[in-house]
């Protein structure tokens, strides 16, 4: 356990038939990291992730996983991994208790009776361990499916969107045992949708089409995109996010609720641009650092045009 | 093979034990089928095969053995594969299934024609297929009345006519009544076997595509072996929890008789639930879903009923046919079965049947791993 970085891939690539789905990713993870993994549906965020633990073959790339080279080694890779898989794809026809015992039993888990029985403790299903996995509510299966993949103490986790239908009081409790586990070591590479969990990682990697657009802290992210923005607030900001579409200089207008964000890549155009609208009576301007969301829509705004 | 473990082994064979006991439907198709098939293939199925092979047992050769042998292929039921002289080669032969007849003409048979003794021809049937020996004997039980006419010349001229010069004793072995039961159920054994086991297994492993739990199990640490030995053996016990509901079904109903030893029996039973249950893996590794799956087993279970000497007698088929027959498991486990319940060999005597066995059940299970999918790829 002496390598610097859990994860270190270089220029991997997977087409699917002609497309493809991700293209030259290189990511360096350092031990004992939380990284977010952001981007688009469709941005080849588990197809990179199956890579990473040897579920995929990369067409060309290569790297290491905990050491192990992702090509030739993934039975040590998967030996040390917890993969976290985006469908819920345990047994849904095997309680809760045999589903993890039959992980603890595949991964040769020492004091196997315990760990499970501990498991279960810290789901709190003590009183639920004989229910069918399959009639789970589609938090609980998440909650399941991650408390199986931690089970047998993984170096390195990669979930991919485990936070997905969960609610917040458990989102915010696995994220607090997320960054737990870092502490003792465990390096996570987490995808998500979520800007608040995004938020919550050492770092991000941005993802679109395949290739990495943003990465590096919440931060610099949000810093190197070059955006700016102005956040409005009064009581018809609707009326007012209409008029602004399609004006030069403002590249983007998004309503939440009594707020609107206006936004646009070049600080004295986008000004000139709001001049007109700054008149008008009942709302209150406030320059203001972009969300990390106003960036991730920001990013995505080249390829919204490529699409559509 | 690196680094199998017994635990993981284990972890993916009380899983399917448990799937299996959740499964009612898979539960009662195990029970079900052998009871319906038994019920329908009760019946035989009738059929008029030529050239089987017989031996002719010759204990006194003379010009009348040589007429006998030619008579016998004019008929056009027989077909001389051996002439031996003594009785234990005849019964081995017999036992064994290599013929389906033997020929017995008994010492001093010429002299006993001439002084008009009328000397007996025996002839031992196997009669464990009654439908495919019967016409048989009827042709041979013509025989007598002609067939040495143009041997007899000068002093002998008299003999021609009636009576026959000659008898015919005919011996059925094996299934004396000629009951056709006791072909088809034991027979049974191996079609039942055929068609749930390759099926379990393909739907066993297809329904982990299906319903994403492949993924899982792929990115767990389970070799390909540990995946199918641990999906194997379950249903190896059930493979022999059907056997023990045909096998009592046809002592009680059909009355068939169970000559040989159990042992033997589950002995070849073992390598013949293996080698379908690596077909299943096989298809599973193949068929994208479960209706793939079955559809695939429908096209192996096709031939295995057709072709294997079950629906029609083996040596009745074209030669093509017997060609793809003798491929196939439940050809040789059939005649192992029909060998062990009515005639009562032993497994030196199955040995002719159980290598092929043992050969396709290795061949498979190479083509299963080879196969099996190590990626989601
Ligand atoms: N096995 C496959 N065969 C063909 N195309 C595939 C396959 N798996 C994924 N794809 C395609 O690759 C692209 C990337 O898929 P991927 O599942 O990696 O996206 P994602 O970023 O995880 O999306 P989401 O946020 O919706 O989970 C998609 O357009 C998908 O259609
Ligand atoms: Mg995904």
């Amino acid at each position: 356990m002496s390598e610097a970085l859990a994860i270190d891939v270089r220029d991997l690539t997977k087409s699917f038939g002609t497309r493809k789905v991700v293209d030259n990713f290189s990511i360096q993870v350092p031990r004992g990291q939380v990284w977010g993994f952001l981007g688009p549906n469709g941005s080849g965020k588990t197809t990179t992730i199956r890579m990473l633990c040897g579920l995929l073959v990369p067409d060309s790339g290569s790297g290491t996983c905990l050491g192990y080279d992702i090509l030739r080694e993934s039975a040590a890779i998967k030996r040390n991994v917890g993969y976290m898989t985006q469908k819920f794809s345990f047994y849904e026809d095997l309680s809760i208790r045999e589903n993890l015992d039959f992980v603890a039993r595949i991964y040769d888990v020492k004091d196997r009776r315990k760990v499970v029985d501990q498991a279960i403790e810290q789901l709190g299903l003590v009183r639920r361990q004989q229910q069918l996995a399959g009639t789970l509510s589609g938090g609980w299966k998440q909650r399941l499916a991650l408390a199986a993949c931690i089970l047998h103490r993984p170096r390195l986790l990669l979930l991919d969107e485990p936070t997905a239908g969960v609610d917040p009081q458990a989102r915010r409790d696995f994220w607090d045992e997320i960054h737990q586990l870092a502490a003792q070591g465990l390096t996570v590479l987490v995808s998500t949708h979520y800007m608040d969990e995004a938020e919550r990682c050492d770092r991000i990697v941005y993802l679109a089409y395949g290739t990495v657009l943003a990465r590096g802290t919440v931060a610099q992210v949000i810093g190197e995109s070059g955006l700016h923005t102005w956040i409005v607030e009064g009581e018809d900001v609707r009326a007012l996010a209409a008029d602004m579409h399609n004006v030069p200089g403002i590249d983007q207008v998004s309503v939440f609720g009594v707020t609107l964000h206006v936004s646009g890549k070049d600080a004295a155009a986008l000004e000139r641009a709001i001049a007109p609208f700054r008149t008008r009576a009942g709302f209150k301007w406030q320059k203001a650092t972009p969300s990390l969301e106003d960036v991730f829509i920001h990013l995505m705004a080249p390829f919204r045009e490529q699409t559509s | 093979m690196f680094g199998i473990s017994i635990a993981r082994i284990t972890a993916v064979f009380l899983k399917e034990l448990i799937q299996m006991r959740r499964d009612r439907l898979t539960f009662g198709m195990i029970i079900g089928i052998p009871v319906i098939q038994l019920v329908l293939f009760g019946f035989a199925i009738n059929s008029d095969p030529k050239h089987l092979p017989a031996a002719l047992n010759v204990q006194d050769p003379s010009v009348y053995s040589r007429t006998l042998v030619r008579a016998l292929e004019n008929s056009g039921y027989f077909r001389i594969d051996h002439i031996i002289s003594n009785e234990r080669e005849a019964e081995s032969l017999l036992a064994e299934g290599r013929v389906a007849f033997v020929v017995t003409v008994p010492p001093e048979f010429s002299r006993e024609l001439a002084r008009g003794d009328r000397p007996q021809i025996l002839i031992e049937a196997d009669a464990s297929d009654p439908s495919a020996a019967a016409n048989a004997i009827a042709a041979i039980s013509q025989l007598p009345a002609t067939v040495f006419n143009r041997d007899f010349t000068g002093a002998l001229a008299p003999l021609r006519g009636t009576p026959p010069p000659f008898e015919v004793v005919v011996h059925r072995r094996y299934n004396p009544e000629g009951v056709s039961a006791f072909n088809v159920v034991p027979g049974l054994i191996g079609v039942i076997l055929t068609m749930t086991m390759v099926l379990i297994t393909a739907l066993a492993v297809t329904r982990e595509v299906e319903r994403g739990t492949m993924e899982n199990l792929l990115a767990m640490p389970l070799q390909p072996f540990e995946v199918m030995a641990g999906k194997i053996l379950p249903y190896i016990f059930v493979g022999y929890i059907q056997v023990t509901v045909v096998i009592v079904a046809a002592l009680l109903l059909f009355g068939v008789p169970m000559l040989g030893s159990y042992f033997d029996l589950s002995v070849a039973l073992a390598a013949f639930i293996a080698a379908n249950l690596a077909v299943g893996f096989t298809i599973s590794t193949v068929a994208s879903n479960q209706l793939q799956a079955m559809q695939m087993t429908f096209f192996f279970f096709l031939p295995s009923i057709l072709l294997s000497g079950f629906m029609f007698p083996f040596r009745g088929m074209p030669d093509w046919a017997q060609w793809i027959g003798e491929v196939l498991p439940n050809t040789h486990f059939m005649r192992i079965v029909r060998g062990v319940m009515l005639k009562g060999n032993t497994l030196p005597q199955m040995f002719d049947d159980l290598w092929p066995l043992l050969a396709f059940m290795l061949a498979m299970m190479a083509i299963a791993l080879m196969r099996y999918r190590r990626t989601l790829d």
